[in-house]
């Protein structure tokens, strides 16, 4: 089996366009899961056991089922309940979804983290729970969960091409459509391999650094 | 007295009373690669995992090429990989044989961190100890160091086979007739959509929490008779 490096280069356009929407159902996905797993973390938290135990339930459900399987049931399903998703929606809000369940596990161990002394004097202050958590709680809870949260940020960007089950057109989609095309699929299903790696690998290593800037320091 | 179903809904559970059997199909190849997997799994984490810690450096240097390798990727674009590559390269591969060792390197690759992290964290007492009484480096890992590390491995070990089970879905798409490919069949066949991908997420969610509680059953029953880590 040849190589074939013009091949290669000729199909880079159109993997190119691949890569485009890959970096933003990442992004845009990261952006889901960031912030609706705040507010499932917050949620699990609340002593009223009627939000607290059914949202941890979901979250478990979420967790423990494939994203593929998600990704269809919002990409099928929601059409017949008369809500149109476009792939592209369909699949961030899937890969949103289903990260804001590990990052909310994140923030919990975070914010559990927070000694109760902080919690004391928030009341002790007078501060009201909005100002507790916005001023006192999360400042102090982010830094140490950055390198958890990266760790996800780029297990999502690995994950996208899932998407392609759902017809969006990222990279993996377009490199299959290239392949099925000119019948060859050495070259492109390679590259989008390499490019992965390309993206990961370095990744790895700035994570490392992330970690030893960042990580508390009784570890 | 009870109240008669309604016409839409006995629709609804004659169909599924049709389409459960294959799901259940599904299920068992589901099961089936997953086993298969886990097995892969767990002597790639073991090889790659001691290898990272041998005294040579091109074995530590193999070791990490492979972690890096299948951690930078997802197993998606892996079974691809396999699938559509390897052949064209002289490796012809079933989607079974190529879905099985794709999720056994991928999830190895997790695994083999989990053991390097449980075997470093033992105390360098135990390694001193064993020095003192004379027992070679196998004897060493075989009666003192592994009995250890594996308890603390074990919790991890059950999040990492839970997230195979979840990468099992993705055979579907080489044609493979796991749980995921037969409700898509269904949803092609009868058009209908909630009813079929709802079944198959509940035996997902089934399945994943068997495995956690199979593991934690595991760990209690592994743990006796060691101090400090049983409770």
């Amino acid at each position: 089996m040849e190589w074939d490096w013009e091949f290669s280069i000729q199909i880079l356009p159109q993997l190119w366009e691949g890569v485009k929407v890959t970096i933003q159902a990442t992004i845009l996905g990261t952006m889901i899961a960031m912030t609706l797993g705040l507010l499932l973390a917050i949620a699990r938290r609340s002593a009223n056991e009627w939000i607290s135990r059914p949202v941890g339930v979901f979250a478990e459900l979420i967790r423990g089922t494939p994203l593929l399987v998600q990704l269809y049931f919002l990409f099928y399903v929601l059409p017949d309940l008369g809500l149109l998703l476009s792939p592209l929606t369909a699949g961030v809000l899937g890969l949103g979804l289903h990260y804001s369940t590990y990052t909310a596990e994140v923030y919990r161990t975070g914010i559990d983290a927070i000694p109760k002394g902080q919690w004391e004097a928030s009341k002790a202050t007078n501060l009201s729970a909005n100002q507790t958590w916005t001023h006192i709680i999360i400042p102090q809870a982010i830094p140490p969960m950055i390198p958890a949260l990266a760790n996800y940020f780029v297990a999502m960007f690995k994950e996208t091409p899932l998407l392609a089950a759902i017809t969006v057109l990222e990279l993996m989609n377009q490199a299959r459509s290239v392949a099925n095309y000119h019948y060859k699929y050495v070259e492109p299903m390679t590259m989008v391999g390499l490019f992965f790696l390309a993206v990961s690998v370095p990744s790895v290593i700035l994570l490392r650094k992330l970690e030893a800037r960042f990580a508390p320091s009784n570890s | 007295m009870r109240r008669p179903l309604s016409n839409h809904t006995e629709q609804v559970l004659e169909q599924w009373q049709g389409y459960i059997g294959l799901i259940l199909q599904g299920a068992v190849v589901t099961i089936e690669i997953t086993i298969m997997g886990c097995i892969v799994a767990l002597i790639a984490a073991f090889i790659a995992g001691l290898g990272r810690l041998s005294r040579f450096w091109l074995v530590r240097w193999m070791a990490t090429a492979y972690i890096e390798f299948f951690r930078g990727t997802s197993i998606f674009v892996q079974l691809f990989w396999a699938y559509f590559v390897l052949p064209l390269l002289g490796v012809p591969l079933s989607p079974l044989q190529a879905g099985v060792i794709a999720l056994g390197l991928n999830i190895g690759a997790y695994g083999a961190e989990v053991v390097r992290g449980a075997i470093k964290s033992i105390p360098r007492e135990q390694y001193e100890a064993c020095t003192a009484l004379n027992l070679t480096r196998f004897q060493e890992m075989r009666h003192v160091i592994l009995p250890q590390a594996v308890v603390r491995m074990l919790p991890t070990f059950g999040n990492n086979s839970i997230e195979l089970l979840k990468g099992t879905a993705v055979v579907s798409l080489i044609s493979l007739s796991d749980m995921t490919f037969q409700a898509q069949v269904v949803r092609a066949q009868t058009g209908s959509t909630a009813v079929p991908f709802l079944t198959i997420l509940l035996l997902y969610f089934l399945f994943s929490s068997t495995i956690s509680t199979v593991i934690k059953r595991l760990e209690r029953h592994l743990s006796r008779g060691l101090d400090g880590t049983g409770t």
